[in-house]
């Protein structure tokens, strides 16, 4: 029984609740709708809504949790002598010690890693994909994988009935309930803003998911790699080895160059996106006419609507050759992926940012102030210099902010144009690397999802979250009393 | 008062007029021609970067629209092609239709006869020009047994050569293509046997190692479904949410809470969200890897913010008194928010959703984060199918080392760009169409 | 604009010379005329009060006698103003430099947010009036105490003019404008946001800055006008109705909407 047909058949249900509440209302009232408290299709929706909400939660709730619930069952539940066939014919000897030792726990003596690929082996046998499994342990994983099956058959037909008896419930206590006294709208406006508030709060559960899944990995991280090596290092080398015997196995995890190479980035990025930005917005807002506004704004909404991939690749046809030839013509050794390339492009990207914010911030200086500086004689610029930026400053410190914590976030530009390589360096013509870049390439490709490696990525992930959160609110804040200010 | 005095009070000479003054206000007006000048710099910098930026997508990008094609008499011998005999194309032997690419171009050039002389022209052939031939043999099924002339792709190097993005005058080592080779070329185009014609693969392939071989039909078709979860998903949620947060909710700690974070979440860096999908969506709930499902997933999470942000202005711009008409109506505020302010909201609300989907579409770091940069080569079928997306494409594109995929990227970015402008224009059209003075 | 039948601005007056004159002023917003053909003059050392109903143009016209009205897009003036017998619409004339001799305090105060010593330097500095700091802060002490301000916020001029009373900063900006050592300060409704007791203080001070400036205020109140002024402009719908000695103006005005508006049948 797939989950579609269970869904398809809540959905019949539903309309037959909104169908029967509906008539039930109607032959209550005996001909005299108005002697109803609320119109009937309101009756009709509060039957369907107690058919629908509840079984569909589960279904939902079921889908998210089928996956681990079942994985989990399969190999707890499998025979010790299963989980030890397996693992001789699967894991480095090296690693067998460990699991002959506490073979009596099953699948409780394996690690992480071995578990997941133990894991793979019975979801492919599961799907008939024996082909990918090795020959050797097809026969000691088939009863697994046959239980696996029968799970997965047997929760989706225990999913089916339990969704069809709570409708069914659901239709007959609805259908008692109705009768002329009853308030049906009260009840269906009740449901449909406890609905709303759902919708409301997914915004914070993503945030909430985000904190958990970050720290909650980082936490791993940091049982293998001491927070204090990861904050205050200078060597950043993930190349972890696969197998634990291998030399040179651990790897090192002092993630200061990469904070150093994020900053030089990010600070290269301001040098070209403040003073552009921000004198471009005093220019539109101060001395441009409205047709040369109504041209140039558009303009810059485009430069802001480019996805930032496609700013990479710039980078590397156009600015990248162009600054390294630029370096070889006065005979400056220029790395062909120069912090100086990625910096500038991601600078270009942010211009429009930083305009469009500076321009919200000028536009709420009060005219009355540029009234004052004119009637006393000022010229333009010496207006915007020493009435306007100055009363605006608060909210152009704002908006630097956040796009500094734009720079810092930002991923594609730096992947595609900056370095790999983790140098503490503050030459702008050197190569440097960056968080999202090292949390990229760490990630991608597939890895074993239990390594210190790819375990700090979710660290640096925290970190980067932390640092912009934190810039945000600070951002946010000052901009909002700023407008409050002059409200 | 009186006891002040000069200079002030001394009228004889004013001092705005006179000479110091004159002076001095000349000065002051090159500062302010500087200034004024500061920003018409500042402004052409970011116009012609922008200017720069598509004018080096058009002209690297253009040429990708046509392929290279050398005419070759090609000989489908049957008992290469169809070694079974059973007449039916499945069981033909593909593998075999590059060798019969290669005879052909032999038999062009009978002169050149030794192993590494005939590797060096084989140079001029695409390596998947057999592909190209089956395809040919597949629409016309009678040529099997006979001899007939055929157009097909050039090698990347050759097909760069004759559109000019690789300069032929370049000293020989610095360019793919040898001096021979060149020589090869040169008399084909003489005898009328190489043409340029529109690349209509770029349309209908997906990915693949061979720039001629190499389309964006994959990568649409795995945006496209990406886009539809992701519309589905972020839609009604974030409208819902504006909805309960501008009409209903009360004003408190958690409401207050919601927005705080509401407006910290449209801050977190995209590749957060790319983590929050591969440790969540992925790992935990054990959804399938590369699928759009979860690519839209996370970016329905992405574009939440800024869909309920747009969604919360619309319904505050309507009136009061609309919804003040509704409720001395009888109506209750459910009613009044659903029959009266929503509808009247709409049109802010779509011109939000359509720019947070275009956001959307040129998202590349979480989508890079939950495997989406699968080599696929076929369009993905469905929603849990391994996919790639078009932004995604550009990333891959661009990575590669062949020359052919140079123009391959800035082409795909141009695809890229006419969905965003269309998608902008339309917001653009619903923003002026429904503009309502209030 | 006919300039044939523009003459030289003449005196009404005979024993006062004009320090600015208005000749056939007109202003248009777009297409929209605000002002039909204005004649006045302003005299030295005198202060000309302008009254009318709301939306009758008076802040028009103060605007146009600094050109203030440049900053407005949309804004068009016609006809002739003169100070001292120069146009002041002369392409060659400087508009930062007429308005260094032509200051202007507005309806709100306005002080910038800087303290009170920046607030009245700024203009001084602008123009180069002083380059030392004791001389500047000879000017501050100067303007306050002709602004009347010296005594309150001696202690405190680091402190910012954002923090003063609505009076003081009004008081404040009229030391700004002071301070720059004009010819002629405009006023617009200076005490529209101030109780009595600040309203009087600055009257006083009107009248006390009348011996060193000319004065253009415009007002609403018919009392403020007669104590402050020694000549009142009556302003209707854009016209110039009537102008003359306040005396005359209010105990005998020759237009009959004069007199309807100064006895509050309308306005
Ligand atoms: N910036 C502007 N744009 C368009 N029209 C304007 C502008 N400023 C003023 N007006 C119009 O010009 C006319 C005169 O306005 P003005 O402000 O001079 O009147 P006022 O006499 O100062 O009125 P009040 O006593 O209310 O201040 C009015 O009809 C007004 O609507
Ligand atoms: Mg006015």
């Amino acid at each position: 029984m797939p989950i579609t047909y269970t869904v398809g058949t809540l959905l019949i249900l539903t309309a037959l609740g909104y169908l029967l509440g509906r008539r039930k209302a109607v032959t209550v009232a005996g001909g005299n709708i108005a002697s109803l408290h609320s119109v009937p299709s309101y009756y009709g929706s509060f039957s369907a809504l107690w058919v629908l909400l509840p079984t569909i939660s589960l279904v939902l709730l079921w889908l998210a949790l089928k996956g681990p619930v079942i994985n989990w069952a399969v190999v707890d539940g499998m025979a010790p002598e299963a989980v030890l066939g397996w693992a001789n014919a699967s894991i480095p000897p090296g690693e067998l010690e460990a699991v002959r030792a506490r073979v009596a726990e099953g699948a409780g003596a394996l690690t992480d890693i071995q578990r997941q690929l133990l894991l793979i082996n019975i979801t492919n046998l599961a799907a008939g994909q024996a082909q990918y499994v090795n020959p050797a342990v097809v026969d000691i994983l088939r009863p697994a994988a046959a239980h696996m099956q029968d799970l997965r058959s047997l929760t989706d037909w225990a999913l089916f009935g339990i969704c069809v008896s709570l409708a069914a419930a659901a239709l007959f206590i609805t259908r008692g309930k109705i009768g002329p006294a009853f308030r049906a709208r009260n009840n269906v406006e009740r449901i449909v803003t406890f609905l709303l508030i759902i919708c409301s709060l997914i915004a914070i559960l993503t945030t909430v998911g985000i904190v958990l899944s970050l720290v909650f990995e980082s936490l791993r991280f940091f049982t293998k790699v001491p927070v204090t090596e990861f904050l205050f290092g200078l060597q950043w080398s993930p190349q972890t080895a696969i197998r634990a015997d291998q030399v040179g196995s651990s790897g090192a995890f002092g993630a200061v160059p990469l904070f150093a190479g994020t900053l030089l980035i990010a600070t290269i990025a301001m040098c070209v996106a403040a003073p552009v930005g921000l004198l471009s917005a005093i220019y539109l807002s101060e001395y441009a006419s409205g047709a040369v506004r109504n041209v140039i704004k558009p303009v810059l909404e485009i430069l802001a609507g480019i996805p930032t991939v496609v700013f990479g690749f710039f980078a590397i046809l156009t600015v990248a050759p162009f600054i390294r030839d630029m370096g070889a013509a006065i005979g400056l050794d220029v790395s062909s992926q120069s912090a100086l390339a990625a910096g500038v492009v991601m600078g270009i990207m942010i211009v429009p940012f930083v305009s469009s914010l500076s321009d919200d911030v000028i536009n709420a200086v009060p005219q009355s102030l540029r009234d004052g500086s004119y009637g006393l004689g000022a010229t333009r610029s010496e207006t915007v210099k020493q009435v306007i930026l100055p009363a605006a400053l608060p909210g152009i410190v704002g908006a630097m902010l956040l796009a500094v914590s734009r720079a810092i976030g930002e991923t594609m530009i730096v992947v595609m144009a900056a370095g790999l390589q983790a140098n503490l360096t503050a030459n702008p013509l050197a190569s440097v690397t960056t968080v999202t870049v090292q949390i990229k390439s760490i990630l991608v490709g597939d890895q074993v999802f239990d390594s210190a490696k790819t375990l700090s990525v979710f660290a640096l992930g925290l970190v980067l979250f932390a640092v912009t959160l934190v810039l945000n609110v600070v951002a946010l804040r000052i901009v909002q009393r700023y407008r409050e200010k002059y409200d | 008062m009186t006891e002040i005095t000069a200079p002030l009070s001394d009228r004889s000479v004013s001092f705005h007029t006179s000479d110091a003054a004159e002076k001095r206000l000349r000065a002051r007006y090159a500062a302010e021609k500087r200034f004024k000048a500061y920003g018409v710099i500042a402004i052409a910098f970011a116009v012609s970067m922008l200017a720069i930026l598509l004018f080096t997508l058009f002209r690297t990008g253009i040429s990708a629209f046509w392929q290279t094609e050398m005419q070759l008499e090609v000989t489908f011998d049957a008992a290469v092609v169809d070694p079974k005999g059973t007449g039916n194309p499945a069981d033909w032997d593909r593998g075999a239709f590059q060798g019969l690419a290669n005879e052909a171009l032999y038999k062009a050039f009978p002169e050149v006869t030794g192993r590494t002389d005939r590797r060096e022209l084989r140079g001029l052939l695409s390596p998947v020009a057999g592909a190209f031939l089956v395809n040919y043999a597949l629409e016309n099924p009678a040529v099997v047994g006979q001899t007939v002339k055929v157009w097909l792709p050039t090698s990347d190097g050759i097909n760069q050569i004759a559109k000019g993005n690789i300069d032929r005058t370049l000293p020989e080592s610095n360019r793919p293509v040898n001096d021979t080779q060149l020589g090869y070329l040169d008399r084909m185009e003489s005898q009328g046997a190489i043409r340029t014609a529109f690349n209509s693969t770029f349309f209908s392939a997906s990915d693949s190692n061979y720039p001629e071989l190499a389309g964006i039909l994959g990568a649409t078709v795995g945006t496209l479904l990406t886009m539809v979860v992701t519309i589905l998903l972020s839609l009604p949620i974030s409208v819902a949410a504006a909805v309960y947060l501008e009409e209903f909710a009360p004003k408190n700690r958690l409401t207050e809470l919601i927005e705080v974070n509401i407006n910290n979440l449209a801050a977190v860096p995209s590749i957060v969200f790319g983590l929050l999908g591969l440790a969540m969506f992925l790992n935990f709930f054990g959804m399938p890897r590369s699928s759009p499902l979860v690519g839209g997933m996370v970016l329905a999470l992405l574009v939440l913010p800024t869909i309920i942000i747009a969604s919360r202005a619309a319904l505050k711009a309507v009136p009061p008194s609309i919804r003040e008409a509704a409720l001395g109506m009888g109506a209750s505020k459910l009613q009044t928010v659903m029959h009266h302010v929503l509808p009247l909201a709409m049109p802010g609300i779509m011109t939000g959703t359509i720019i947070a989907m275009a956001h959307a579409l040129g998202e590349t770091a979480p989508l890079l984060m939950i495997g989406m940069n699968a080599f696929v080569t076929a369009p993905p079928t469905g929603f849990l199918d391994s996919s790639s997306a078009l932004p995604v494409q550009v990333y891959i594109w661009a990575d590669k080392p062949e020359r052919g995929f140079v123009e391959l990227t800035s082409a795909a970015i141009l695809v890229l760009l006419t969905f965003l402008v269309a998608m902008n224009a339309t917001a653009i059209y619903f923003r002026k169409k429904f503009e309502r003075r209030w | 604009m006919d300039t044939q039948t523009m003459t030289k601005p003449a005196a009404e007056n005979g024993t006062k010379s004009a320090k600015m004159s208005a000749r056939g002023v007109k202003v248009f917003y777009g297409e929209k005329r605000a002002l039909h053909g204005i004649d006045v003059d302003i005299y030295e050392n005198e202060v000309l009060a302008l009254i009318g109903p709301s939306g009758c143009g008076k802040s028009t016209f103060l605007r146009t006698l600094n050109r203030m009205n440049d900053t407005i897009d949309i804004c068009r003036v016609e006809g002739l103003i003169t100070l001292d017998g120069a146009d002041i619409y002369d392409p060659k004339l400087d508009v930062v430099q007429l308005r260094a001799r032509v200051g202007m305090v507005f309806q709100k105060p306005n002080p910038f947010p800087k303290s009170i010593y920046e607030n009245i330097i700024y203009g001084p500095k602008l123009h180069g009036l002083a380059t030392k700091k004791d001389e500047f802060d000879a000017i501050v002490e100067q303007s306050l105490k002709r602004a009347g301000l010296w005594n309150e916020v001696k202690d405190r001029l680091m402190e910012p003019g954002t923090g003063l009373s609505g009076g003081q900063q009004q008081r404040l900006c009229i030391a700004r404008a002071v301070a720059v050592s004009p010819e002629v300060i405009l006023m617009d409704e200076p005490c529209s946001a101030l109780d009595p007791i600040a309203t009087a203080h600055i009257e006083e001070l009107i009248d006390e800055l009348r011996e060193n400036f000319t004065i253009v205020i415009v007002t609403h109140n018919m009392q403020q006008a007669a104590r402050v002024s020694q000549r009142t402009a009556f302003f209707h719908l854009g016209d110039l109705v009537e102008v003359g000695n306040t005396e005359e103006i209010f105990t005998n005005p020759r237009d009959e909407r004069t007199q309807g508006y100064i006895t509050g049948r309308y306005g």
